[in-house]
């Protein structure tokens, strides 16, 4: 395999989730885009495992 | 004794942020339990599991933010609530007003920054393949926090990553390096020579320290998460972040930090490391070398940083089970001037690889039912709705304070500073460990502790002032620990001395 172009590139994140990841990520200088992340589908689970499976089809 | 719930409908907090709020909600007077939590189906396992689920609860929805307190008055849970509605407020009248836009969905932040390259996930398990496979089929490479991910999702998300192209880091990785820079709780460590590959969290954290110590640094550090070597998912990210270092330039050499692989990966794991040109150095806990291997083996981690750095300037790896055994005698004799010191042992570890090294020293030097005790305390058992004791102490100070009033007489611990840990967690620390020791001096009895902290002098903790706050209660601190352990072992058998401090391995 070629190497990874992410071992060569400036970092640039999106965080989905945690924020305090994206606040230490910007401290050191990384682009970060804080997503403001919901559950999906209202938070049903079974609805979401669907949609995921959905998107296996792509 | 009245336990009140109530809901804010389609409120989403994370749960680092909702923790932090039950701990300050736990603190006020009246109130013996509090807890903080979005209403998804394992959150309401954890509300049984802590006595606190009520009718209200059980009807949250996963978008609803359940508050629920267990108060000695109707009036202190009030008033309990009412001060968790307030900070939950000024937190989002915090968020509310910073500048900065935030996007709703993955695709409009990659309008925002096109160029994005990884995505950092630490969502419910439950919602975290979905997330996680959306990143991965636009190209972007996965750093995976979030814990609780059923199996499957982990096989499936791998075996997109590795068809895309991509890394797959976790799920329920802790720790990841990517050209020099840390993602999650990691330590501050120089951009250097040095690639890894790990389960990641405490393991990787404690060698990359070890190494920026010794005067090398780092060039990446891939977490592939604690199941990746199983059976199941068949090293498929271990094999692929090895084959990604091997080739990258920056990289002149490899450790590899684990639990023993399952033994069907074992040969293909071996089969990537003969193929690659750079040394490699081999850290699994609970493992012997397999014959004919071409990688360095060793059995502790900082063996495994002292090894690399070794290899790179060209020198014969040292194998020392002390770094300074005349400073040990003469510590050890100190010690033992004051009378002897009980044969219970109890580890208190916020590490969890950390914790399984101390572990496999002890059986192995004190035999398996020697009277010693280690438990990781960022264990699940330990950490329902709570942070993870990296961040809060306070179940760690329950338990010191517990020791010290039982038959203890040797406490091991560990200090994790970094990214992500607790602002000042010497302080803490030092406070029980007083405390404990003067209760058990009050009882007539000893009780020594003996640790070592992961940290670089980087970190935003301070690490002199943290190792100075440390050893002004009386804590006997260790360069390693793996030494921390072997310490511990000399002190309830010091008969080990010949085999510890007079052969070298």
């Amino acid at each position: 395999m070629s190497a990874l172009k992410i071992f060569t590139e400036p970092l640039q994140v999106i965080n989905i989730g945690i924020e305090g990841f994206a606040a230490d990520l910007k401290a050191a200088g990384v682009e970060v885009i804080q997503l403001d992340w919901r559950p999906p589908t209202g938070g049903d689970a079974r609805l979401t495992a669907l949609l995921a499976s959905l998107q296996d089809e792509d | 004794m009245p336990i009140r719930t109530e809901i804010l409908p389609s409120f989403y907090q994370d749960s680092v942020v909702l923790m932090r709020i039950a701990s300050q909600v736990r603190t006020r007077p009246g109130i013996r339990e509090a807890a903080a939590f979005m209403g998804t189906p394992s959150n309401h396992g954890l509300l049984e599991q802590i006595g606190l689920a009520t009718p209200e609860s059980k009807a949250a929805r996963p978008n609803d933010l359940i508050l629920t307190v267990d108060a000695e008055s109707d009036e202190a849970a009030a008033a309990a609530l009412t001060a968790a509605k307030e900070l939950l407020a000024q937190r989002r009248q915090a968020t509310e007003s910073a500048e900065e836009v935030r996007p709703r969905t993955l695709e409009s932040a990659l309008r925002m920054l096109p160029n994005a390259n990884l995505a950092a996930i630490s969502v419910p398990g439950a919602y975290a393949k979905f997330e996680a496979m959306k990143a991965i089929k636009r190209g972007l490479h996965v750093f995976l926090f979030s814990d609780n991910v059923p199996l499957q999702d982990e096989i499936e998300l791998k075996a997109e990553a590795v068809k895309r192209g991509v890394l797959c880091m976790g799920p329920d990785c802790g720790t990841a390096y990517l050209n020099g820079i840390g993602v999650g709780f990691t330590n501050v460590v120089p951009r250097g020579r040095i690639g890894c590959v790990a389960a990641a969290g405490t393991g990787l954290q404690a060698v990359v320290s070890r190494i920026a110590s010794l005067g090398e640094g780092i060039s990446h550090g891939i977490g592939v998460g604690g199941r990746d070597l199983s059976a199941e998912v068949g090293g498929a990210m271990a094999l692929f972040a090895l084959e990604a270092l091997a080739d990258d330039p920056s990289t002149e050499a490899i450790v590899i930090i684990s639990k023993p692989p399952h033994a069907t990966v074992l040969p293909r794991l071996e089969a990537v490391i003969a193929k690659i040109r750079k040394p490699v150095v081999a850290c699994v806990l609970g493992a012997k070398a397999p014959a004919g291997s071409a990688a360095v083996w060793v059995d502790t981690l900082d063996a495994a940083a002292d090894a690399v750095v070794a290899v790179l300037a060209k020198r014969t790896p040292a194998r020392r089970t002390f770094s300074n055994p005349s400073e040990i005698r003469a510590r050890l004799a100190r010690l033992q001037a004051g009378g002897p010191v009980a044969s219970q042992m109890l580890g208190l570890y916020t590490g969890g690889t950390l914790a399984h090294e101390a572990h496999l020293l002890l059986d192995s030097l004190l035999g398996r039912d020697a009277g010693h005790t280690i438990l990781d305390l960022g264990d699940d058992q330990y950490t329902v709705g709570r942070p993870h004791p990296m961040i809060d102490p306070q179940s760690r100070t329950d338990m010191i304070l517990k020791a010290g009033r039982e038959s203890v007489g040797v406490l091991l611990v560990d200090l994790v500073l970094g990214q992500g840990s607790h602002p000042d967690p010497a302080a803490p620390l030092a406070a029980a460990i007083r405390q404990a020791s003067d209760m058990a001096a009050a009882a007539g009895r000893r009780l020594v502790a003996v640790g070592s902290v992961v940290g670089t002098a980087g970190d935003p903790q301070e690490l002199r002032g943290q190792v100075a706050q440390l050893e002004g209660a009386q804590i006997e601190l260790l360069p390693s620990n793996a030494e921390a352990a072997r310490f511990a072992a000399l002190l309830v058998k010091p008969e080990l001395a010949e085999t510890l401090l007079e052969v070298s391995r």
